[in-house]
């Protein structure tokens, strides 16, 4: 018994401590103290090893930034005078600037309510305190992990190349984002939701859905309202570049810009999406504070 | 209000059926909700449609499938500057150093965007700043920045550090403005210098924060250098798109799998470790 006890503490103590034994200091009671040896050199020899590693690998070249910069500031200057005349004073131009802007917001729109949608009963199947059995649980939760790790753009690209160019392929990827993220938030604080009232319920003989549906929404439907927003942030933003794959969006007009190197445009196109952008969050950050 | 009162009415307890009655009903709330999110959906229905599959879309949704089945292994473990293992440790480096770029950037971009620490207008301006760097995306910064630094690996590390400013320092100025002061009053009344009182009163309270934040924004960092490389910025995205265009699925299924594989090591990673530091 003592022997396993010891075994589990060696266990226990970590690797650095079993190498280099700890301070050992008497106080003056006559208690004795360990102080184990500081973990802060390990850490910063560590980090300066990874950063090294990574400028080697990368060519980081500061020379270059300063022998340069004088590009960045120029192409800045330039974003900064922004277009005008995409604002109403080029006919032509204004609608393809907002049709473009309002295909975003579409794609982005469309993608966050049906992304969302999939996500709730698969984020109750995902939760461990409702759905006993394991191995279902582990399986979603992989294949969850498994999505949210590929890149927008990525899928934003599969998509393009099976469902043709245009806003439906950015609506799958946007679709397929939201799912990956929404879900994995949602199993999550489904887990630290109180669970007496689901089984009081369930004790009146109601079944499993409609014991879930008194008990456990009520609980977490302004948690996922506020998700859902969140989402729809988030969307906003990875929708304006999809269209760089071909996807629609403002994405195309950037690309497109970007190739003539007209950066007043540019601007013009990055002004109305910070104005969207900014529309948004607020308006979103107002609701997601209503809802707490 | 009565409803309420007769609740807590010890003498008169409410029968089952008075408690179901005065439960409370949202169903307005939920009715507004709905048709909302209705007006939202069949105006965005406007200019998404389905067009059917592209003409090879069978073809190459197969082609997917079946180079995730069977990755090119040759790919998957070369050693040399085209094989999966190095385009992996270019995009991690890439990462790394615009993580921390970033985060030392971001340090006075935040204490100057707090209205804790300067005046009002001044943390407005430098608030504006910050939104207009995280507005604009990453795909663009990276593209600007080629101008500067010509295609390269270099160019990512340039435009992850911009990019990962916006958000760290939005997180950056919630831990400074989370500070509790007063115990700098005690470390005073200890008898503490100034330098004493940043060293243990200021700095144990946003240095866990400030990290956490790092490694958090280091996981968003290794996704975003994946597709930074579809711009020719460096990391893994440049061969994956060129072979995603060429139609070689085995390839892609090679760099498909390390890059799923690279991910999940990092967020376990970064999950643990950032459970650690808020445990202390």
């Amino acid at each position: 018994m003592r022997k396993k006890q010891k075994a589990e503490a060696a266990v226990k103590t970590p690797l650095l401590d079993r190498l280099i034994p700890p301070r050992e200091i008497t106080l003056p009671n006559g208690h004795t103290v360990k102080k184990p040896v500081s973990r802060a050199p390990f850490i910063a020899v560590l980090t300066i090893a990874a950063i090294w590693i990574s400028a080697v690998v990368t060519g980081f070249d500061f020379r270059i930034i300063i022998e340069r910069g004088h590009q960045l500031g120029y192409i800045l200057g330039r974003i900064f005078h922004p277009n005008w005349s995409y604002f109403g004073g080029d006919a032509a131009g204004t609608k393809k600037l907002m049709d473009a802007l309002f295909d975003t917001i579409k794609m982005s729109i469309m993608g966050s309510v049906i992304g969302a949608t999939m996500a709730l009963p698969i984020s109750v199947m995902a939760s461990n305190n409702i759905n006993r059995s394991t191995g279902v649980v582990w399986f979603l939760r992989i294949l969850l992990m498994v999505i949210r790790t590929l890149p927008t753009l990525i899928i934003a690209k599969f998509a393009a190349l099976i469902f043709g160019l245009g806003t439906f392929a950015g609506t799958v990827a946007i679709v397929v984002f939201t799912f990956g993220i929404v879900a994995k938030m949602m199993y999550e604080s489904i887990e630290t939701i109180d669970m007496g009232a689901f089984e009081a319920t369930e004790s009146f003989g109601a079944n499993k859905f409609q014991s879930f549906w008194s008990a456990c929404m009520p609980q977490i439907l302004p948690t996922y309202l506020s998700y859902c927003l969140y989402s729809l942030e988030m969307n906003i933003r990875a929708a304006a570049i999809l269209g760089y794959v071909g996807a629609g969006g403002l994405g195309i007009l950037i690309n497109e810009f970007i190739g003539w190197r007209d950066y007043e445009s540019l601007g013009a196109v990055l002004l109305a999406l910070f104005v969207v952008v900014l529309i948004i969050e607020n308006t979103s950050q107002y609701l997601r504070k209503k809802l707490s | 209000m009565a409803k309420t009162k007769s609740l807590l009415n010890a003498d008169h307890p409410l029968t089952i059926e008075e408690a179901y009655e005065s439960r409370p009903r949202l169903w307005w709330l939920y009715t507004l909700i709905l048709l909302i999110v209705a007006a939202l959906l069949g105006w965005s229905g406007t200019s998404i449609e389905y067009k059917g599959l592209a003409t090879k879309g069978m073809t190459i949704a197969q082609g997917i499938g079946y180079g995730l089945v069977h990755p090119d292994t040759n790919l998957l473990f070369n050693l040399t500057n085209e094989g999966v293992p190095y385009q992996l440790l270019q995009t991690v480096a890439i990462a790394v150093l615009g993580t921390l770029i970033g985060g030392v950037l971001a340090i006075p971009f935040s204490f100057l965007a707090c209205d804790r620490i300067v005046p009002k207008p001044v943390a407005l301006i430098f608030r504006t700043v910050i939104l207009g760097i995280r507005t604009i995306p990453s795909l663009v910064w990276a593209l600007v920045w080629i101008r500067v630094t010509g295609p390269n690996a270099f160019c990512g590390v340039v435009t992850e550090s911009v990019c990962s400013i916006g958000m760290i320092c939005k997180m950056y100025i919630t831990a400074i403005e989370d500070i509790d002061t007063k115990i700098l009053e005690s470390l005073d009344a200890a008898g503490c210098n100034g330098f004493q009182k940043v060293r243990y009163g200021i700095l144990p309270q946003i240095i866990p924060n400030f990290i956490s934040t790092v490694i958090y924004r280091f996981d968003i960092n290794v996704k975003d250098a994946t597709t930074l490389g579809i711009v020719g910025a460096g990391g893994i995205g440049a061969a994956l798109i060129q072979c995603m265009n060429s139609s070689r699925w085995s390839m892609v299924g090679a760099y498909l799998t390390g890059m799923i594989v690279l991910m999940i090591l990092i967020e376990l990673f970064s999950t643990k470790v950032r459970a650690k530091l808020a445990r202390g």
